[in-house]
Protein backbone atom coordinates (compact mmCIF):
# COMPACT_ATOMS: atom_id res chain seq x y z
CA UNK A 1 0.00 0.00 0.00
CA UNK A 2 1.38 3.42 -0.91
CA UNK A 3 0.68 6.78 0.75
CA UNK A 4 -2.03 7.85 -1.72
CA UNK A 5 -3.90 4.59 -1.25
CA UNK A 6 -3.57 4.91 2.51
CA UNK A 7 -4.98 8.44 2.48
CA UNK A 8 -8.07 7.28 0.56
CA UNK A 9 -8.85 4.52 3.06
CA UNK A 10 -8.74 6.36 6.39
CA UNK A 11 -12.52 6.79 6.67
CA UNK A 12 -13.19 3.22 5.57
CA UNK A 13 -10.75 2.02 8.22
CA UNK A 14 -12.36 4.14 10.93
CA UNK A 15 -15.78 2.75 9.93
CA UNK A 16 -14.37 -0.76 10.16
CA UNK A 17 -15.31 -1.18 6.50
CA UNK A 18 -11.97 -2.40 5.11
CA UNK A 19 -11.94 -5.93 3.75
CA UNK A 20 -9.75 -8.53 5.42
CA UNK A 21 -6.98 -8.19 2.82
CA UNK A 22 -6.67 -4.37 2.98
CA UNK A 23 -6.87 -4.01 6.74
CA UNK A 24 -3.45 -5.54 7.59
CA UNK A 25 -1.84 -3.57 4.74
CA UNK A 26 -3.37 -0.38 6.12
CA UNK A 27 -2.11 -1.12 9.63
CA UNK A 28 1.39 -2.02 8.35
CA UNK A 29 1.59 1.25 6.46
CA UNK A 30 0.34 3.21 9.48
CA UNK A 31 3.04 1.62 11.65
CA UNK A 32 5.98 2.36 9.36
CA UNK A 33 5.13 5.66 7.58
CA UNK A 34 5.38 8.71 9.80
CA UNK A 35 3.78 11.02 7.21
CA UNK A 36 0.68 8.84 7.05
CA UNK A 37 0.63 8.42 10.83
CA UNK A 38 0.49 12.23 10.95
CA UNK A 39 -2.31 12.29 8.38
CA UNK A 40 -4.22 9.67 10.34
CA UNK A 41 -3.82 11.70 13.54
CA UNK A 42 -5.07 14.74 11.66
CA UNK A 43 -8.25 12.89 10.68
CA UNK A 44 -8.99 11.70 14.20
CA UNK A 45 -8.28 15.17 15.63
CA UNK A 46 -10.61 16.67 13.00
CA UNK A 47 -13.39 14.26 13.93
CA UNK A 48 -12.97 15.10 17.62
CA UNK A 49 -13.02 18.84 16.91
CA UNK A 50 -16.16 18.49 14.76
CA UNK A 51 -17.89 16.70 17.63
CA UNK A 52 -17.11 19.57 19.97
CA UNK A 53 -18.59 22.38 17.87
CA UNK A 54 -21.35 24.26 19.68
CA UNK A 55 -24.88 23.78 18.35
CA UNK A 56 -27.25 26.73 18.72
CA UNK A 57 -30.86 25.81 19.45
CA UNK A 58 -34.18 27.20 18.23
CA UNK A 59 -34.97 30.79 19.12
CA UNK A 60 -37.41 31.13 22.04
CA UNK A 61 -39.96 32.67 19.64
CA UNK A 62 -39.92 29.71 17.28
CA UNK A 63 -40.03 27.28 20.17
CA UNK A 64 -43.07 28.91 21.74
CA UNK A 65 -44.78 29.21 18.34
CA UNK A 66 -44.35 25.46 17.91
CA UNK A 67 -45.62 24.68 21.40
CA UNK A 68 -48.71 26.79 20.68
CA UNK A 69 -49.26 25.02 17.34
CA UNK A 70 -49.02 21.67 19.12
CA UNK A 71 -51.58 22.68 21.77
CA UNK A 72 -53.93 24.05 19.12
CA UNK A 73 -53.79 20.87 17.09
CA UNK A 74 -54.54 18.80 20.18
CA UNK A 75 -57.50 20.97 21.09
CA UNK A 76 -58.94 20.59 17.59
CA UNK A 77 -58.89 16.80 17.81
CA UNK B 1 -17.60 21.18 26.93
CA UNK B 2 -19.15 24.61 27.00
CA UNK B 3 -22.51 25.33 28.53
CA UNK B 4 -25.59 24.90 26.42
CA UNK B 5 -24.01 22.33 24.14
CA UNK B 6 -26.06 19.17 24.01
CA UNK B 7 -24.54 16.11 22.42
CA UNK B 8 -26.89 13.54 21.01
CA UNK B 9 -26.30 10.18 22.62
CA UNK B 10 -25.59 11.52 26.07
CA UNK B 11 -29.19 11.35 27.12
CA UNK B 12 -29.67 7.87 28.49
CA UNK B 13 -33.23 8.20 29.79
CA UNK B 14 -34.76 9.31 26.51
CA UNK B 15 -38.07 7.45 26.11
CA UNK B 16 -38.40 4.77 23.42
CA UNK B 17 -40.25 5.55 20.17
CA UNK B 18 -43.63 3.99 21.09
CA UNK B 19 -43.81 6.16 24.23
CA UNK B 20 -42.90 9.31 22.28
CA UNK B 21 -45.31 8.57 19.45
CA UNK B 22 -48.17 7.85 21.86
CA UNK B 23 -47.37 11.10 23.69
CA UNK B 24 -47.42 13.13 20.47
CA UNK B 25 -50.69 11.55 19.36
CA UNK B 26 -52.37 12.24 22.68
CA UNK B 27 -51.11 15.85 22.77
CA UNK B 28 -48.68 15.46 25.67
CA UNK B 29 -46.86 18.81 25.79
CA UNK B 30 -43.98 17.51 27.89
CA UNK B 31 -43.20 14.89 25.28
CA UNK B 32 -43.26 17.42 22.46
CA UNK B 33 -41.08 19.85 24.42
CA UNK B 34 -38.58 17.08 25.11
CA UNK B 35 -38.35 16.24 21.40
CA UNK B 36 -38.04 19.89 20.41
CA UNK B 37 -35.19 20.45 22.84
CA UNK B 38 -33.44 17.21 22.04
CA UNK B 39 -33.52 17.20 18.23
CA UNK B 40 -33.85 20.80 17.04
CA UNK B 41 -30.13 21.64 17.35
CA UNK B 42 -29.14 18.77 15.09
CA UNK B 43 -31.99 19.58 12.72
CA UNK B 44 -30.88 23.21 12.46
CA UNK B 45 -27.35 22.13 11.60
CA UNK B 46 -28.53 19.65 9.01
CA UNK B 47 -30.94 22.16 7.45
CA UNK B 48 -28.03 24.57 7.11
CA UNK B 49 -26.46 22.12 4.61
CA UNK B 50 -29.19 23.01 2.12
CA UNK B 51 -30.22 26.61 2.79
CA UNK B 52 -28.21 29.80 2.75
CA UNK B 53 -28.90 31.45 6.11
CA UNK B 54 -29.45 30.51 9.74
CA UNK B 55 -32.87 32.21 9.63
CA UNK B 56 -33.87 30.10 6.68
CA UNK B 57 -32.72 26.94 8.50
CA UNK B 58 -34.86 27.93 11.47
CA UNK B 59 -37.91 28.17 9.22
CA UNK B 60 -37.14 24.78 7.73
CA UNK B 61 -37.00 23.26 11.21
CA UNK B 62 -40.24 25.00 12.18
CA UNK B 63 -42.02 23.73 9.04
CA UNK B 64 -40.65 20.26 9.71
CA UNK B 65 -42.04 20.16 13.24
CA UNK B 66 -45.41 21.43 12.00
CA UNK B 67 -45.46 18.62 9.42
CA UNK B 68 -44.44 16.11 12.08
CA UNK B 69 -47.23 16.99 14.51
CA UNK B 70 -49.78 16.87 11.69
CA UNK B 71 -48.53 13.59 10.27
CA UNK B 72 -47.51 11.64 13.37
CA UNK B 73 -50.82 9.76 13.15
CA UNK B 74 -49.53 8.17 9.94
CA UNK B 75 -46.12 7.18 11.35
CA UNK B 76 -45.87 3.43 10.91
CA UNK B 77 -42.59 2.70 12.66
CA UNK B 78 -40.84 1.30 9.59
CA UNK B 79 -37.86 3.44 10.54
CA UNK B 80 -37.03 5.04 13.88
CA UNK B 81 -39.01 8.17 14.69
CA UNK B 82 -35.82 10.23 14.52
CA UNK B 83 -35.01 8.96 11.04
CA UNK B 84 -38.59 9.70 9.94
CA UNK B 85 -38.42 13.26 11.31
CA UNK B 86 -35.01 13.87 9.75
CA UNK B 87 -36.20 12.60 6.38
CA UNK B 88 -39.03 15.13 6.47
CA UNK B 89 -36.46 17.77 7.38
CA UNK B 90 -34.17 16.88 4.48
CA UNK B 91 -37.04 17.02 1.98
CA UNK B 92 -38.21 20.36 3.34
CA UNK B 93 -34.71 21.83 3.35
CA UNK B 94 -33.87 20.60 -0.15
CA UNK B 95 -37.02 22.10 -1.61
CA UNK B 96 -36.31 25.40 0.08
CA UNK B 97 -32.66 25.31 -0.97
CA UNK B 98 -33.67 24.79 -4.60
CA UNK B 99 -36.09 27.71 -4.41
CA UNK B 100 -33.39 29.89 -2.88
CA UNK B 101 -30.84 29.00 -5.53
CA UNK B 102 -33.30 30.22 -8.17
CA UNK B 103 -34.14 33.48 -6.41
CA UNK B 104 -31.11 34.59 -4.41
CA UNK B 105 -28.11 36.03 -6.25
CA UNK B 106 -24.98 34.10 -5.37
CA UNK B 107 -23.20 37.26 -4.22
CA UNK B 108 -25.66 37.68 -1.34
CA UNK B 109 -24.94 34.19 0.00
CA UNK B 110 -22.16 33.77 2.52
CA UNK B 111 -20.38 36.54 4.35
CA UNK B 112 -22.62 35.73 7.28
CA UNK B 113 -20.82 34.94 10.50
CA UNK B 114 -20.71 31.14 10.94
CA UNK B 115 -23.32 29.93 13.43
CA UNK B 116 -22.01 30.17 16.97
CA UNK B 117 -18.62 31.50 15.92
CA UNK B 118 -18.40 34.49 18.18
CA UNK B 119 -14.98 35.86 18.90
CA UNK B 120 -13.93 35.04 22.43
CA UNK B 121 -11.77 36.77 24.97
CA UNK B 122 -10.23 34.93 27.86
CA UNK B 123 -7.02 32.95 28.06
CA UNK B 124 -4.89 32.27 25.01
CA UNK B 125 -5.94 28.63 24.80
CA UNK B 126 -9.59 29.59 24.62
CA UNK B 127 -8.88 32.19 21.94
CA UNK B 128 -7.00 29.59 19.91
CA UNK B 129 -9.80 27.07 20.34
CA UNK B 130 -12.26 29.74 19.22
CA UNK B 131 -10.15 30.44 16.14
CA UNK B 132 -9.94 26.76 15.25
CA UNK B 133 -13.66 26.40 15.76
CA UNK B 134 -14.39 29.36 13.51
CA UNK B 135 -12.07 27.92 10.86
CA UNK B 136 -13.79 24.52 10.97
CA UNK B 137 -17.22 26.12 10.72
CA UNK B 138 -16.05 28.20 7.78
CA UNK B 139 -14.70 25.17 5.91
CA UNK B 140 -17.84 23.13 6.63
CA UNK B 141 -19.85 26.09 5.31
CA UNK B 142 -18.08 25.88 1.95
CA UNK B 143 -18.67 22.16 1.41
CA UNK B 144 -21.14 20.95 -1.24
CA UNK B 145 -24.47 20.25 0.49
CA UNK B 146 -24.27 16.46 0.21
CA UNK B 147 -20.85 16.40 1.88
CA UNK B 148 -21.96 18.91 4.47
CA UNK B 149 -25.06 16.88 5.34
CA UNK B 150 -23.02 13.71 5.85
CA UNK B 151 -20.26 15.27 7.96
CA UNK B 152 -22.91 17.11 10.02
CA UNK B 153 -24.77 13.94 10.85
CA UNK B 154 -21.78 11.65 11.28
CA UNK B 155 -19.17 13.81 13.00
CA UNK B 156 -21.04 16.75 14.48
CA UNK B 157 -24.13 14.84 15.62
CA UNK B 158 -22.47 11.45 16.04
CA UNK B 159 -25.04 9.36 14.16
CA UNK B 160 -24.11 5.92 12.83
CA UNK B 161 -23.59 5.29 9.12
CA UNK B 162 -26.73 3.13 8.76
CA UNK B 163 -29.00 5.88 10.04
CA UNK B 164 -27.26 8.52 7.93
CA UNK B 165 -27.72 6.43 4.78
CA UNK B 166 -31.40 6.05 5.59
CA UNK B 167 -31.92 9.75 6.35
CA UNK B 168 -30.19 10.88 3.16
CA UNK B 169 -31.27 7.97 0.92
CA UNK B 170 -27.71 7.15 -0.14
CA UNK B 171 -25.68 3.94 -0.32
CA UNK B 172 -23.06 3.11 2.33
CA UNK B 173 -20.29 3.43 -0.26
CA UNK B 174 -21.51 6.84 -1.42
CA UNK B 175 -21.87 7.99 2.17
CA UNK B 176 -18.28 7.00 2.91
CA UNK B 177 -16.93 8.85 -0.12
CA UNK B 178 -18.84 12.03 0.82
CA UNK B 179 -17.72 11.78 4.45
CA UNK B 180 -14.10 11.18 3.50
CA UNK B 181 -13.98 14.15 1.14
CA UNK B 182 -15.58 16.40 3.73
CA UNK B 183 -13.21 15.28 6.50
CA UNK B 184 -10.21 15.63 4.19
CA UNK B 185 -11.21 19.23 3.36
CA UNK B 186 -11.45 20.16 7.05
CA UNK B 187 -8.24 18.31 7.89
CA UNK B 188 -6.33 20.05 5.06
CA UNK B 189 -7.40 23.49 6.29
CA UNK B 190 -6.53 22.65 9.89
CA UNK B 191 -3.12 21.34 8.84
CA UNK B 192 -2.44 24.53 6.88
CA UNK B 193 -3.57 26.61 9.85
CA UNK B 194 -1.31 24.77 12.30
CA UNK B 195 1.61 24.97 9.84
CA UNK B 196 1.10 28.71 9.79
CA UNK B 197 1.23 29.12 13.57
CA UNK B 198 3.87 26.43 14.18
CA UNK B 199 1.77 24.00 16.18
CA UNK B 200 0.31 21.96 17.77
ZN1 LIG C 1 2.52 6.79 3.86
Amino acid sequence: MNCDEFAELVTAFLDDALDSSSRPLFLDHLACCSACAGLYGGFTATITALGELPAPGLSPQTRSRLMTAFQKLRDEV
Amino acid sequence: MSEGVVRVGEVTDFPPDPVIVAGLRSGDEEVFALLLDEWSRGMLRLARSYVSTAASAEEVVQDTWLAVIRAVGTFEGRSSLRTWVYRILVNTARRRGERESRTIPVSSVGGERPDGARPEGGPEGAALAGEVRALIEKVVGTLPSRQRAVITLRDMEGYGSDEVCEILSISPANQRVLLHRARAAVRDHLAAYYDGIGGP
